[in-house]
């Protein structure tokens, strides 16, 4: 419970400085405030009063801090400078999309590492073989060529999948997810399938095992009882590192295949310059991360009570 | 979160030390003459390490003089010659403007690998910085630096570098420093735990009861005792780098066009892949995948995956 409190605490605390962080990012900006969020962009008088307000950059710098966070908390998040629609309403619109890639991409480096690592780690011989030498590959191909071949191969040239949208009801919508959370997945499964196999193929020379063994224990129950279970605890923490990292590693992936996420709008925002919504969303990203990062935290005490007891004391 | 990664962290890098051990234990019981080291770091790399080599060789030689060795200027294309196919006059064929993709192919080295340059440098610079000064003066000091780590800790590498872009604006040179501190913690911390160890060795204290002033000390003393880790380290990241700056060249948020960049390429040709001609971004797609490969390999060759101080990203 106390690891729990402190634990709490430490993101509470990181988390009020990176919001601080992405607010003051746009005091860092070359010029003045008013011209960064204009951008060169010709406006009238009122729409300029209405920046300065939703900025409040008449009052001092603590306000505006204040006024921008205790917005976020209400939910309002302002307007985008591009379209004036409100932040929270574009975001909304978007996060199930997000949500839905990120968990689907979870989902398969949960099966596909784990199963492909304890697959190479237990079997051997041409798996194992055939099982290093793609995750060396995996690696090595950025998620977005991944999204580009899968796409050029399975929509193109075969037309099983559509090329691009996120789909309209569950079944669609898996549809049209499955080359994005595979493109997405595909360098995280190849890490964990490899920190799966170490793990394993560790365990199975541990003393345990060998003992467990020596007393002539039924091969399946010496696997998944002392074997796989034990090997486990490494593996969860990588997984919990890459199921955070795909928050933010989705932009890429939504970007190449034109997903209406809120990775996609990130981006567009950017390169449009629509700083409102980029602040938002970034600030939206690194609470994710630090909430998943917690969670993972929370799962390893669950699973090894070690854990638990030494943080406890 | 911060307690568990540091722990995770220095167990990391005391399993490369300890490897770093055994490897100035070979380098102690041999003759020390600089053909025997370069013989030592040919058995270790084997001959598909060499292969790496010759390619990362290859590459390095595109970037430096591939410029004047092209068969046609790569930015300039004619209407008349959109997506051939591979031929004696066109390599590779040529890009939807008509560009010769093999001519963009080489003179997207350079970029492909300045950007990289000035990430690994930048990163090397002050991580290194960061760490030796934290180890230094110790306590509140090194405390205080590692809160600033950990908060730069809670923003996914890629946000960071995409949030530098947003208020710095796109281009080579900013979004390779924007990388290069979403890649400090990581190396700094790496650093950290490495010459923490030196700085309570016998050595150093005796340095300092001569009287040579702490700076001294740290860079002619410990500098040159961590220097094998900050080289594996930056050769790994270099990497990662590569990936993560075509990624941003990728969503147009680093190298602008008309310039030839690998990330730039896979993007441009987007649209002609989904139109049935995806050479363009399957060539510059597989020019990365093999120089990331490649580098990947020397480096855990040499000096250990863990030396980067993380897994992935």
């Amino acid at each position: 419970m106390r690891f729990l409190i402190r634990r709490l605490l430490a993101l509470g605390g990181v988390l009020i400085a990176s919001s601080m962080i992405v607010f003051g990012a746009l005091y860092l900006a070359p010029g003045s405030p008013e011209q960064f969020l204009v951008q060169g962009r010709t406006v009238s008088p009122e729409v300029l009063e209405a920046i300065r307000a939703q900025y409040s950059l008449d009052d001092p710098l603590p306000v505006r801090y204040w006024n921008w966070l205790s917005g976020l908390f209400t939910g309002d998040m302002g307007r985008s400078l591009l379209t004036q629609q409100d932040v929270g309403a574009l975001l909304a619109s978007r996060i199930p999309t997000t949500l839905s890639l990120a968990v689907y991409a979870a989902v398969l480096i949960i099966i596909g590492g784990i199963g492909l690592g304890i697959l190479a780690g237990t079997r051997g011989g041409v798996a194992e073989r055939i099982v290093i030498f793609a995750s060396n590959l995996g690696i090595a191909v950025p998620t977005f060529f991944a999204a580009l071949v899968l796409m050029s191969v399975f929509s193109v040239g075969l037309g099983w999948f559509p090329v691009f949208g996120a789909g309209e009801g569950a079944v669609d919508r898996v549809w049209h997810l499955t080359l994005p959370a595979l493109a997405l997945s595909l360098p995280s499964i190849a890490v964990i399938a490899r920190i799966t196999r170490t793990a394993i193929v560790e365990e199975s020379e541990s003393e345990h095992v060998l003992i467990a063994v020596a007393r002539g224990l039924p091969k399946r129950i010496i696997l998944w009882r002392h074997t796989v279970r034990n090997s486990l605890l490494p593996v969860t923490t990588a997984v919990g590192m890459h199921i955070a990292g795909l928050v933010a590693g989705a932009f890429v992936v939504e970007y190449a295949f034109t997903l209406d996420g809120i990775g996609a709008l990130l981006v567009n925002s950017v390169q449009r310059k629509d700083f409102a919504v980029v602040q938002a969303i970034a600030l939206i990203m690194v609470i994710a991360f630090g909430v998943v990062n917690l969670l993972v935290d929370l799962l390893y005490t669950v699973i090894d009570p070690r854990v638990r007891l030494k943080k406890g004391q | 979160m911060a307690v568990k990664e540091t722990t995770a962290s220095e167990t990391a890098a005391s399993e490369t030390a300890a490897s770093e051990t055994a490897v100035l234990a070979d380098a102690l019981a041999a003759p020390a003459s600089p053909t025997s080291r370069l013989a030592g770091a040919r058995r270790r790399l084997g001959w598909i390490g060499m292969a790496c080599v010759g390619v990362v060789a290859a590459v390095v030689l595109a970037a430096v003089v591939g410029q004047f060795l092209v068969p046609y200027d790569p930015t300039v294309g004619s209407v008349t010659q959109r997506h051939l196919g591979s031929s004696a006059e066109h390599l590779l064929g040529t890009d939807q403007a008509g560009r010769d993709i093999f001519s963009r192919l080489i003179a997207g080295a350079r970029t492909s690998l300045l950007g990289p340059l000035i990430v690994v440098g930048a990163t090397a610079v002050a991580g290194s910085a960061l760490a030796l000064t934290a180890v230094w003066f110790g306590g509140k000091v090194d405390a205080f630096l590692g809160r600033v780590l950990d908060v730069l800790f809670a923003f996914p590498s890629l946000l960071l570098a995409i949030l530098g872009v947003a208020i710095f604006g796109p281009g080579l040179v900013t979004a390779s420093i924007a990388l290069a501190v979403a890649y400090i913690p990581y190396s700094a911390r790496v650093i950290r735990s490495v010459a923490l160890r030196e700085r309570h060795l016998p050595y150093v204290k005796a340095a300092e009861l001569q009287g040579i002033n702490g700076f001294t000390i740290t860079v002619r003393h410990i500098l040159p005792n961590v220097w094998t880790q900050i080289l594996t380290g930056s050769t790994i990241n270099f990497g990662y780098a590569i990936v993560d700056l075509a990624a941003l060249s990728f969503l147009g948020l680093g190298i602008q066009p008309p310039e030839a960049d690998w990330g730039l390429m896979i993007s441009n040709g987007q649209e002609s892949l989904q139109q049935g001609f995806p050479e363009q971004s399957l060539y510059a797609g597989l020019c990365i995948v093999v120089t990331v490969a490649a580098m990947a390999y020397i480096g855990e060759r040499l000096g250990g995956r863990a030396a980067a101080g993380r897994s992935k990203r």
